[in-house]
């Protein structure tokens, strides 16, 4: 018995050898391990023999049966892998093929430009608001403390509709509508669209986006004008960047500055984009004029502030060195595309 | 405004180094735009003069040339034919440099030794205008005997810069080289010296020779004249032509060059009138009479009327007042007595004739600005002083000055401690701020709390406490002020519900691959033909601009559809085979337009695609955006639209409120937009959808049961609509039917001509209990049975 159990191991290690798949392995497991199988019939066997005999059988029998079923696991494992290895290496694909992309969608650019400065402002405790673009020339002229002579009313610059209703010029009306609406403390950022009679060219729309900020309150400085807008360039821009302001004029605020940032594409050092001057001219502000306060109902002894007004479509003009303002209302889908 | 700065140091002593300069001065409030370094390029040229020439004896073209430079006598080889010994010619010496980065060396043409160059204008870039014609091809040729050897920079004029400020419109006086000089003797803490303006005069009296009146003070504030009679027309002396022609202006002979010098100088206009062609001996300044005309010096006829000033003598206008003079009454080479005219005239109606009339001019841009009525006299003064000086004339004892109401210089006080709040800032004391302010010829008095303050006439534009405070600021320096952030109340800043919305909408609408757009909210009204609109169609009803820029942007747009079509029609016409876009704007109605209401901006939702889509990958945007914002109740059922094909439109109803179609364009209207495409477009009422926007979400509980699917196949007529189904099967089902799929639809063999066949796969969950084969048999029949009554349908096997 002892011989026929040897030679039964004898035989599997070499049925398992040249198995080739895992139906015949599975044939090989039932032929020895199965209800019928080789083993199973020896140790059925077992009854003959002799009380001495029967231990040291059966555990021979059992070590056996161990060991088969060791290495048809193992068989197994090897032909699992190798069926793996076929099917992998059947399923190669060219990975450079172009890919199935369907178009990503996006913001316009001048959209994304204005969430970025909503933003920043937003940070620092503004609201944003918007009015009408069809406005009073109340708003958008006498109250900003125009003259009634100001070239700026010309027929030539601003649209019409009739003579006191245009398209505003600017996004300023909106800071006498809030203060007429609202009192102190105010801090308004004011997006959107303005209008003024210039041919369409590389450089001029006579559509384009304006933001307007408004902060009143008491003892507003220009200090503060400085600290504020400061802070926003160095967002929009960067840490390193600086301001500049410069006196200007504008009716609506007294004093008036303009505010140049080192130009972001040379870091101040000058190159084509700053025209070699190192900066750049972002925005017109000033300290809000006692007049206009006054125009609101809004005591300039008790309060100051400061407003200021900048380009959107320069802005991104600028920060994607677009070199033709024409782009922005073309809406070529491979320009939309890029931002 | 240019300013050539030898000339500005005619008055104040400053060092020029331009970067420095134009950094000073832009920061304490003359931006500088540019300057201009003439000569910067230029070295080692110097005046020579042609002793001998010779022919060069291998070259037929070329002469060889023996000049002296002063120290040396130089050889050198020219192929220039306006050259003859004796003239005084710019030599560019071996080693010597010019504009444009040239090199000058020494060398050998032709086997003669050359050792430098003859300079053209060109290669000197000086000015070509008025050059004679052979100078424009040849040798520049100088004008008279310099010394030999000197640089020619010095010579021409070249050791200059020239400076251009931008000048805003509250500074007319900075307008003048004076006014600038003002600035930059406050930038640079140095004294301002005033020209010299004393003269002799005749002990005749000018009112012998003429009689002036003015008929409109209002229009004409001042008036001044001065004669000069024994008068020589001749050139002005190089120096007065140098200045001119740096600053921009021609110059014409010594009488009208003092004019011209006068205003860049001070900013006066002024004008010189021949004294023979003055009619009656008057000058009458009065307004024009209806109906007449006058031509002026540029050769046009002007038609005037009565609101327009004229300066006229005895008969006829010889002017239009502060505008332009008349035709025939220039100073001519032959005139020997002119009347110098300095006036002052309302800056408003200044404005308003050169607007009527088209006609800009050097002075009337200067007069609508605003001039002071003081500096008529200054100027008057400065320009007999000139004639003096270049020897022009001789002044006529008197003047005629007709100034009824002198203007009052305003006084202001000032706050010092103000002055320190709104700035930010604490160092700024009394003696400073009086410092700052005379500096620019303000007067100051100490008073209490701060200074008393005499605004001069020549600064209109100071009007009140604010405007000190700029003057002293800007002096102070900007740079100096700190940056300080805001640490008065603290304000919650954000956004509006409207505005996030928006936001979320437009970034629902990028992540389905849509592109924003941004087009002209103005339009043509050709569009609403374009578009098929019918003649009754109230969108028609648009806002006209009075003075558009064309015909093709003068309406306000109704609807954002002809701008989405015109951005379909470019890109498709660009070749790009798709695109989905979109555009949330406004459009902008009103029946009337009227100051008490203004007209209702509304904002819009527009799509558009085209490409490899179809109606339902629009209606799947719409979709998905109606999920984005929340909006529960929305429809989508057939409809129609001017502009959309009869059978591929829908409308959205929210609330059973139409607020917008989705559908495929007409191909009749995609013609005239040349899209030979299908094009999909939508376009909704974007304040309706923020009311139905519910951004107040709550959690739904998800599934704890599990769902069972039954399918099911009917044939119905073809009449009937899908959406009418799957309300009957939703409608039957109630809360147990979670999801209705359509999941075929068959027409063909088998089903009967007029009817089709639609597989539905419905899916029953409870959110109570395990649904049981009862349970689910007993609602499906119920459906079934609705779909066979209601709506007869036939159930397929």
């Amino acid at each position: 018995m002892k011989e026929t159990l040897e030679k039964i191991k004898l035989q599997s290690i070499k049925d398992l050898e040249s198995v080739q798949s895992r139906k015949e392995l599975e044939e090989l497991r039932i032929k020895y391990l199965g209800k019928k199988g080789e083993l199973t019939q020896v140790l059925r066997g077992m009854g003959g023999l002799s009380p001495e005999e029967r231990p040291v059988i059966g555990q021979l029998a059992n070590e056996i049966r161990d060991y088969i079923n060791e290495k048809i696991e193992e068989t197994s494992y090897c032909l699992k892998r190798k069926e793996l290895e076929i099917r992998l290496n059947s399923e190669f694909i060219d990975v450079t093929m172009p890919s199935k992309r369907k178009d990503l969608g996006n913001k316009h650019p001048l959209t994304k430009v204005q969430d970025e400065i909503n933003q920043i402002f937003i940070g620092m405790g503004f609201t944003i608001v918007e009015g009408p673009e069809i406005e009073k020339s109340y708003y958008n002229f006498d109250a900003l403390n125009h003259s009634k002579y100001h070239p700026a009313r010309d027929m030539q610059d601003t649209f019409y509709f009739t003579e006191e209703i245009l398209l505003r010029t600017q996004t300023s009306p909106m800071q006498v509508r809030t203060m007429e609406r609202q009192k102190p403390p105010i801090r308004v950022l004011v997006p959107g669209k303005v209008y003024r009679r210039d041919e369409i060219d590389a450089t001029h729309s006579p559509m384009f986006h304006q933001i307007e900020g408004l902060v009143v309150d008491k003892g507003i400085t220009m200090a503060n004008l400085k600290g504020t807008l400061d802070v926003f360039a160095k967002r929009l821009y960067g840490e390193d960047t600086k301001t500049r302001f410069r006196p200007h004029h504008f009716p609506f605020t007294e004093p008036s500055a303009e505010m140049d940032c080192t130009c972001s594409a040379c870091m101040g050092a000058g190159c084509r984009v700053c025209k070699n001057e190192g900066w750049i001219e972002i925005l017109g502000s000033g300290m809000v004029h006692p007049n206009v306060l006054r125009n609101c109902g809004i005591d300039p002894e008790k309060y100051s502030g400061f407003a200021f007004g900048m380009g959107l479509d320069r802005i991104a003009l600028l920060k994607y060195e677009v070199d033709d303002l024409r782009l922005f209302f073309e809406n070529d889908k491979r320009f939309l595309a890029q931002f | 405004m240019l300013v050539p700065v030898k000339w500005l140091k005619d008055y104040v002593d400053i060092k020029f180094d331009p970067k420095g300069f134009a950094d000073a001065m832009t920061m304490s409030g003359s931006k500088v735009e540019g300057i201009e370094e003439l000569g910067k390029e230029i070295d080692n040229v110097l005046v020579g003069k042609i002793l001998k020439t010779e022919k060069h004896p291998n070259a037929d073209k070329l002469i060889v040339a023996q000049c002296d430079v002063g120290n040396e006598v130089i050889q050198i080889v020219t192929g220039a034919t306006n050259i003859k010994e004796g003239d005084y010619i710019p030599i560019a010496k071996h080693g010597s440099s010019l504009p444009g980065g040239v090199k000058i060396k020494k060398g050998k043409l032709r086997g003669i030794e050359s050792n430098g160059m003859m300079c053209s204008a060109q290669e000197l870039a000086l000015n070509l205008e008025g050059l004679p014609e052979d100078m424009l091809d040849g040798i520049y040729i100088l004008d008279g005997k310099y010394p030999l050897g000197a640089d020619i920079k010095d010579v021409l004029g070249l050791n200059d810069a020239v400076v251009e400020f931008e000048i805003t419109n509250n500074r007319p006086d900075c307008l003048s080289i004076i006014g600038i000089a003002r600035e930059a003797a406050a930038t640079f803490g140095v004294v301002l010296k005033y020209p010299k303006a004393d003269f002799k005069e005749n002990n005749e009296n000018i009112k012998d020779y003429i009689d002036i009146r003015v008929e409109n003070s209002e229009l004409c504030p001042r008036y001044m004249a001065r004669m000069i009679k024994n008068i020589v027309i001749k050139d002005s002396p190089a120096w007065m032509q140098e200045r001119l022609i740096k600053a921009g202006v021609r110059p014409i002979n010594n009488i009208v060059d003092i004019t011209n010098f006068v205003m860049l100088e001070l900013g006066q206009p002024m004008h010189a009138f021949d004294y023979r062609d003055l009619e009656g001996k008057k000058i009458i300044v009065r307004n024009a009479k209806p109906g007449e005309k006058i031509l002026t010096l540029d050769e046009t006829e002007r038609k005037l009327d009565e609101s327009m000033l004229v300066i006229a003598d005895g008969e006829k206008p010889t002017g239009i007042a502060g505008v332009m003079g008349g035709y025939g009454s220039e100073i001519k080479d032959d005139t020997t007595a002119i009347i110098f005219e300095s006036a002052n005239f309302n800056p408003v109606n200044i404005r308003l004739t050169s607007k009527k009339l088209g006609l800009r001019t050097e002075a009337s841009s200067r007069y609508e600005k605003g001039i002071d009525p003081e500096l008529a006299e200054k100027a008057l003064n400065r320009a007999c002083s000139l004639v003096e000086q270049l020897g022009a004339g001789e002044v006529v004892g008197g003047s005629i000055d007709i100034y009824p109401t002198p203007v009052k210089p305003r006084k202001l006080s000032l706050n010092i401690k103000k002055v320190n709040d709104f700035i930010g800032v604490r160092d700024i004391t009394g003696e400073m701020a009086m410092k700052y302010l005379t500096s620019l010829e303000f007067g100051a008095e100490m008073a209490e709390e701060g200074l008393e303050v005499t605004v001069p006439t020549f600064r209109n534009d100071v009007e009140g406490e604010a405007d000190l405070i700029e003057e002293i600021a800007r002096l102070y320096g900007y740079e100096k002020i700190p940056a300080k952030l805001m640490d008065t109340t603290f304000t919650q800043g954000g956004k509006d519900n409207r505005q996030k919305i928006r936001d979320l909408a437009k970034a629902n609408m990028a992540a389905q691959g849509l592109y924003e757009v941004v087009t002209y909210t103005f339009v043509s009204p050709a569009v609403y033909n374009k578009i098929s609109l019918k003649a009754e169609n109230p969108l028609r009803n648009a806002i006209k601009i009075l003075n558009p820029l064309g015909e093709d942007q003068s309406i306000m747009r109704t609807t954002l559809i002809p701008n989405m079509l015109e951005v379909i029609s470019r890109n498709y016409n660009m070749k790009i085979a798709e695109g989905k876009f979109f555009e949330l704007s406004k459009v902008y109605l009103a029946d009337e337009l009227t100051v008490e209401k203004l007209a209702e901006e509304r904002e819009t939702l527009a799509i558009g695609m085209y490409g490899n889509v179809d109606f339902f990958d629009l209606k799947g945007v719409v979709e998905n955006l109606m999920d984005e914002l929340h909006v529960d109740k929305y429809r989508i059922l057939p409809s129609n639209n001017d502009s959309m094909h009869p059978g591929r439109t829908a409308e959205l109803l929210l609330n059973n409120r139409r607020v917008g179609f989705l559908g495929e364009v007409h191909p009749e209207v995609l013609d005239k937009y040349d899209i030979p495409a299908r094009v999909y477009i939508a376009e909704f009422n974007f304040e309706e959808i923020l009311l139905q926007c519910n951004m107040n979400i709550k959690y739904k509980i998800l599934p704890k049961y599990p769902s069972v699917a039954r399918d099911i196949a009917i044939v119905v007529a073809e009449e009937i609509t899908a959406g009418q189904l799957e309300e009957t099967i939703r409608n039957k089902g109630g809360r147990l039917v979670e999801d209705v799929k359509l999941f075929d639809i068959y027409r063909g063999s088998q089903i009967k001509e007029g009817y089709k066949s639609m597989a539905y796969s419905i899916v029953y969950r409870s959110d109570e209990k395990t649904l049981s084969e009862e349970d689910i048999t007993r609602v499906h029949n119920k459906i079934v049975n609705s779909l066979i009554n209601q709506l007869g349908a036939e159930l397929r096997q």
